[in-house]
C-alpha cells in the first residue's frame, strides 16, 4: 500500500459557499471537486497542464485543477462550472456559446467557460488577439476554435 | 418533398444537449458511478516486441484491497480474440507483446491507489525480439515479423490500358510522398465499465459503436445480444478513434475475474497506446499529354497500421481508393498494402486513408501543372471529374457538380487576383488549392423507433453516439418536421442498446443520412397513422387532413394530436409508434450502390514562410462543405472547421515519433496539438447546399471532407512562395528550414 500521508482539513469557499473537506498533502484540487463534492463538471484530460479541461477559478484566476494540489483552496473561493452556471451573470457567455455553436462533445466546454468568464471579468472588451491570447491554454478539438471566439466575442457584446 | 415549407430543418436549432453541456451536468462514461465499482490500472510492456516468458501476479493478488489480476491464463472459457475485421487482438497480451504499452496484466482493486501499488507488483519476464518500425523495416522482413508476416492487408485494382496509356502520353511524372503518424487526441481519454454478472453482461462505455461492441462482446462471453447491455454516455470526442472496439474486452473479462463493476479510465499516455492514424507512404506514376490532359494514374500504396489490424483493413482499401483523386481518369492501377509494425495499432481516424490519399494525390498534381507550367488551379479543373460521372469504375457516379465546387472556392478566395504584396525581408507568401473526393457512409443499415406521445410530445430512439456532432440535435429536427410537431416538444434516448433499435456505427459521416433517413421514415410512420386518425374523427381522406404544429384540421375544424390518441387509446394514455428501417434496399435501392455518398473536399490556402527559420504560418484557409441540404447550418460549418484545424494539426506539427519501437512523445507537452493562436487570420467554411445526397431531404454527410485537403493546400502554397516541394509532413520549421537550406533558399 501506499505510505499513508497525513490526512489535513481544507476550509475554503466553493461556488459561494463555505465548505470543509479532509484531504490528503498529494491529493489534487480536481479530485477532491469530482469524488469528495460529486462536482463532476470538471474533467481530467492531459494531466500535464496543458489542455484545461480541468479549469476552475481560485480567486477568479483560472488553474489546472489537476496540478494545483487541494490544500491550496485553503482559505480561498473555487469556482466550478456547476457554480457559474447557476449565477444568473453567465447566462450571456453561456447563450452566446449556444448561438454561435461553440461546443461539440462538450469536454472542453466547461473549462472554456470558465477561462472566457475570467477573460471577460479582467477585459470585457477583448479584441481577437486578446481572446485567442488568453484561451490558448483551453484545447478544443471539435469547433476548430472560430466559433468560441466568435462567442466569447458576443457575450462580451451582450454584457456591455 | 413537398411545397410545405421547413418550420425546423435548416435552422440553428438549440441544441438538444445545450443545457447538460453548458451546466457541466451532461454526463460522461467517467462521471458515472456504479455501485461496488472496483479500479482498474493497467500492467504493460515496456518492450515493443518481445515473447512474455513468465507473468506472476501472485504478490498482487495477495495485496489487501485487490478483487483480480487478469492475464492471458485468465481466458479460459471465452473466446480470446477480437477486432473488426481480422480478430487478431487478444483481450490481454497472449504469448507475445506487439507494441509498447500493450497490456500485460490488468488489475482491480479498491480504489486506484491501491491498483497502483498492485501494478508495480505484477512480475513480468520477457524475450526481447528485434523490432520492427516504420513501413522500411516491415517491408524489409527481417528478424521475427509481428504477426505471420508484416503483411496485414493487400489491395488494388485496375481499369483502361495503364501500360498502353504510360508507352503513348508525352511525359510521365514519379512522386512519393510520406503522410505522418498521429493521434486523435479525443479529450475524453478512452474510458469503460464493465459489469459481469451471472445472466448479463453492462457495459458503460465511450464507444462510437454500441451495437458493434455488443456484438463482439456477446461473442466473446458466449452470450446472446440480449444479455448484453452496452450503454454509451455522452462521447467526449470521437474522430474514429473510439470506432469498433476497444478496451471494453479486457474490462468485462478483469469484471468477471473480480466478480464485480470494474471501471478503466485511460490517461493520455495509455490513449496514445490504444490507436492512432496510420502513417502512409504513396507513390504515383501519372502520364500526362503536354496539352494538360492527364491520361493515366498509377498508384501505390504502404500503411503501417502497427502491432494489430484494427482498422488496418478498411484503411488499406480506402487509401488506395482515394489515391487517385476526383479526376476524369481513363487508366487506372492501384495497389496498397497494409503492413505490421512494433507501434500503436492504428485505426479509425476522421476520413479513413483520406489525408494521406490526397497528401500524395494533391501534392503531385501540383508538381505536374508546375512542371507543365499550367496554373495548378486550372490544371484541376481540367481534368475534374464530371458531375454523374463513376469517380472509380463500378461505384456510385459522382452526385455532386466539382468544377462549380472549385470555381466557388477559388472565387471566394480570391485565387485569380492574389499577389503575395510586400513582405518583409526573408518573408515569402504563397498561395496552394487542393481537391478531393472520399467514398464515405459505411454500411447503409440503420433503424429507429419514434414514439408520439398522449400529450403529443414525443420520444425517439436512435443508436447513434453524440459525441459533439450533434446528431442527437438533428435528429429530433428531422422527426419533429416530419411529425409535424414542435422541435422542443421531441426528447432524444440514445446510444443504449437495451433500450434504443439497432443501428450499425457512428462515423463515416454517415448519421444525418443513414440514422436520418431511419428516424424520418419512422416519423412519417407516426404521422401516416395521425392522419388516419384524423381522417376517421373528420370523416374524411387522409390527404384531405392538413397537419402542423400538432394539430390536424379539415374544413376549418381543428384536433390536437394529443386529443387523436387519447380518443383511440378510448382514456387518458396511449401513443403512437413509427418506426424506420433503413437497408440497402430503401427508397427501391437506391442506398445499394457504393458509396452510400462522395463527400467532396476543396481547400485554398495561403501561407507565409519564414526563410530564416523555416517557420510556416497558415495566414488564410478556405474549405468547402456540400451537407446536400444543411439541416443545422451552424453544425455544418462546425463539422467543417474542426475538422480543418485537426488537419492543421498533421499539417504543421502533430507526429507521434518512434524510435526502436518506443513511443518519444506520449503526452501533451511533446506531442502538440493546435490552440487558440494556431487559428488562420481568415478560416472560412463555402457552404454549397447541393440537394442531392440520398439521405433526408437530400442530405448527405459532412465532417470528414475539412480534414482531407489543408496539409496538400499548404505545401502547395509553401511551393507557391518558395519554389521548394517537401514531400513528407509535418512541415516543422526544421523540416522546412533543411528543404530550403537544400535548394539554397534559406536566409542564413
Amino acid at each position: 500500500m501506499p505510505e499513508a500521508q497525513a490526512a489535513m482539513a481544507v476550509e475554503f469557499e466553493l461556488n459561494g459557499a463555505p465548505v470543509e473537506a479532509t484531504v490528503e498533502p498529494q491529493t489534487p484540487l480536481i479530485d477532491m471537486l469530482r469524488e469528495r463534492f460529486g462536482l463532476t463538471g470538471t474533467k481530467r484530460s492531459c494531466d500535464v497542464q496543458v489542455c484545461g479541461a480541468c479549469t476552475v477559478l481560485l480567486d477568479g484566476a483560472p488553474v489546472s485543477s489537476c496540478t494545483v494540489p487541494a490544500f491550496e483552496a485553503r482559505g480561498r473561493a473555487v469556482l466550478t462550472v456547476e457554480g457559474f452556471a447557476a449565477d444568473e451573470g453567465s447566462s450571456p457567455l453561456i447563450e452566446a456559446f449556444v448561438n454561435n455553436a461553440a461546443f461539440q462533445c462538450g469536454f472542453c466546454t466547461p473549462g472554456m467557460l470558465l477561462a472566457a468568464k475570467s477573460l471577460l471579468d479582467a477585459d470585457p472588451a477583448p479584441s481577437e488577439d486578446a481572446i485567442k491570447d488568453y484561451m490558448r491554454g483551453n484545447v478544443c478539438r471539435c469547433t476548430g476554435y472560430k466559433k468560441i471566439v466568435e462567442a466569447v466575442h458576443e457575450a462580451a457584446e451582450a454584457s456591455r | 418533398m413537398t411545397t410545405r415549407e421547413f418550420k425546423t430543418v435548416g435552422t440553428a436549432v438549440r441544441r438538444v444537449d445545450a443545457d447538460d453541456k453548458l451546466s457541466g451536468r451532461a454526463q460522461f462514461t467517467g462521471d458515472l458511478q456504479v455501485p461496488g465499482m472496483a479500479f482498474c490500472k493497467l500492467v504493460t510492456s515496456p518492450l515493443p516486441h518481445a515473447r512474455i516468458t513468465r507473468v506472476d501476479a501472485s504478490r498482487a493478488r495477495a495485496l489487501p484491497g485487490v478483487y483480480a489480476v487478469l492475464t492471458a491464463a485468465e481466458l479460459v472459457n471465452m473466446e480470446t480474440h477480437y477486432g473488426s475485421d481480422k480478430k487478431d487482438r487478444p483481450v490481454i497480451a497472449m504469448n507475445k507483446v506487439r507494441f509498447q504499452g500493450e497490456p500485460v496484466a490488468a488489475v482491480a482493486a479498491v480504489d486506484l491507489a491501491t491498483a497502483e501499488a498492485a501494478v508495480e507488483l505484477v512480475e513480468v519476464e520477457y524475450e526481447e525480439l528485434p523490432t520492427v518500425t516504420g513501413i522500411d523495416e516491415a517491408l524489409a522482413e527481417a528478424g521475427e515479423p509481428v504477426h505471420d508476416s508484416n503483411f496485414c492487408h493487400e489491395y488494388g485494382y485496375e481499369w483502361g490500358d495503364v501500360d498502353a496509356a504510360f508507352r503513348e502520353c508525352d511525359r510521365i511524372f514519379e512522386d512519393t510522398f510520406e503522410f505522418p503518424m498521429v493521434y486523435h487526441y479525443a479529450m475524453e481519454p478512452h474510458t469503460c465499465i464493465a459489469s459481469y454478472e451471472p445472466d448479463r453482461i453492462r457495459l458503460w462505455t465511450s464507444a462510437q459503436h454500441p451495437f458493434l461492441v455488443q456484438a463482439e462482446i456477446a461473442r466473446l462471453f458466449g452470450r446472446q445480444l440480449d444479455q448484453v447491455q452496452v450503454v454509451v454516455p455522452f462521447v467526449g470526442g470521437g474522430y474514429g478513434s473510439k470506432s469498433y472496439t476497444k478496451i471494453e474486452p479486457l474490462v468485462t473479462a478483469l469484471s468477471r475475474e473480480a466478480g464485480r463493476p470494474v471501471r478503466l479510465a485511460l490517461s493520455v499516455d495509455e490513449a496514445m497506446r490504444t490507436v492512432r492514424r496510420h502513417a502512409a507512404r504513396g507513390t504515383i506514376r501519372t502520364g500526362v499529354m503536354n496539352d494538360g490532359t492527364i491520361v493515366a494514374r498509377e498508384c501505390t500504396g504502404y500503411v503501417d497500421t502497427g502491432g494489430y489490424t484494427d482498422n488496418g483493413v478498411r484503411v488499406t482499401e480506402r487509401f488506395g481508393d482515394r489515391m487517385p483523386g476526383p479526376y476524369s481518369l481513363a487508366n487506372v492501377r492501384v495497389k496498397t498494402y497494409g503492413l505490421f509494425t512494433n507501434s500503436t495499432p492504428a485505426g479509425s481516424y476522421r476520413s479513413i486513408g483520406g489525408p494521406q490519399a490526397i497528401w500524395v494525390c494533391e501534392s503531385q498534381i501540383d508538381v505536374i501543372a508546375h512542371e507543365l507550367g499550367i496554373d495548378p488551379f486550372e490544371f484541376r479543373v481540367k481534368n475534374i471529374v464530371s458531375q454523374g460521372e463513376e469517380v472509380r469504375r463500378g461505384k456510385r457516379p459522382l452526385e455532386g457538380d466539382m468544377e462549380f465546387a472549385l470555381r466557388k472556392v477559388a472565387d471566394e478566395f480570391g485565387w485569380d487576383s492574389w499577389t503575395p504584396g510586400p513582405t518583409p525581408p526573408g518573408v515569402k507568401r504563397g498561395i496552394g488549392f487542393a481537391c478531393g473526393v472520399t467514398n464515405s457512409g459505411a454500411s447503409p443499415t440503420s433503424t429507429s423507433i419514434v414514439r408520439l406521445h398522449a400529450d403529443g410530445s414525443a420520444t425517439i430512439y436512435m443508436g447513434s453516439a453524440e459525441m459533439g456532432q450533434g446528431s442527437r440535435s438533428v435528429m429530433a429536427q428531422i422527426a419533429a418536421e416530419e411529425m409535424r410537431i414542435p422541435y422542443e416538444k421531441v426528447r432524444v434516448v440514445a446510444s443504449d442498446t437495451s433500450a434504443v433499435p439497432w443501428d450499425r456505427s457512428t462515423g463515416s459521416s454517415r448519421s444525418t443520412t443513414l440514422m436520418g433517413l431511419a428516424i424520418h421514415d419512422a416519423a412519417v410512420d407516426v404521422r401516416t397513422q395521425v392522419l388516419d386518425l384524423a381522417a376517421e374523427h373528420f370523416e374524411a381522406f387522409p390527404e384531405e387532413i392538413e397537419a402542423e404544429d400538432g394539430r390536424a384540421s379539415f374544413k376549418g375544424e381543428t384536433i390536437t394530436f394529443s386529443q387523436l390518441v387519447r380518443n383511440m387509446f378510448g382514456g387518458s394514455g396511449g401513443e403512437l409508434i413509427g418506426r424506420g428501417y433503413v437497408t440497402s434496399k430503401h427508397a427501391s435501392g437506391k442506398l445499394r450502390q457504393d458509396p452510400v455518398f462522395w463527400e467532396v473536399s476543396i481547400g485554398a490556402a495561403e501561407v507565409e514562410v519564414d526563410t530564416a527559420t523555416g517557420e510556416v504560418r497558415l495566414l488564410r484557409y478556405y474549405s468547402i462543405s456540400d451537407p446536400g441540404k444543411a439541416i443545422n447550418p451552424k453544425q455544418v460549418e462546425g463539422q467543417d472547421e474542426g475538422a480543418a484545424m485537426q488537419a492543421i494539426g498533421h499539417t504543421l506539427f502533430e507526429e507521434m515519433l518512434y524510435e526502436d519501437g518506443q513511443l518519444l512523445n506520449p503526452n501533451l507537452v511533446d506531442y502538440r496539438v493546435p490552440v487558440f493562436t494556431d487559428l488562420p487570420d481568415e478560416f472560412e467554411t463555402v457552404l454549397i447546399e447541393s440537394g442531392n445526397g440520398p439521405g433526408p431531404y437530400g442530405a448527405k454527410g459532412v465532417g470528414e471532407g475539412g480534414i482531407v485537403c489543408v496539409a496538400p493546400a499548404v505545401a502547395n502554397a509553401v511551393f507557391n512562395a518558395t519554389g521548394v516541394r517537401i514531400s513528407t509532413l509535418p512541415l516543422t520549421p526544421e523540416r522546412v528550414w533543411r528543404a530550403l537550406h537544400d535548394a539554397g533558399k534559406a536566409v542564413d
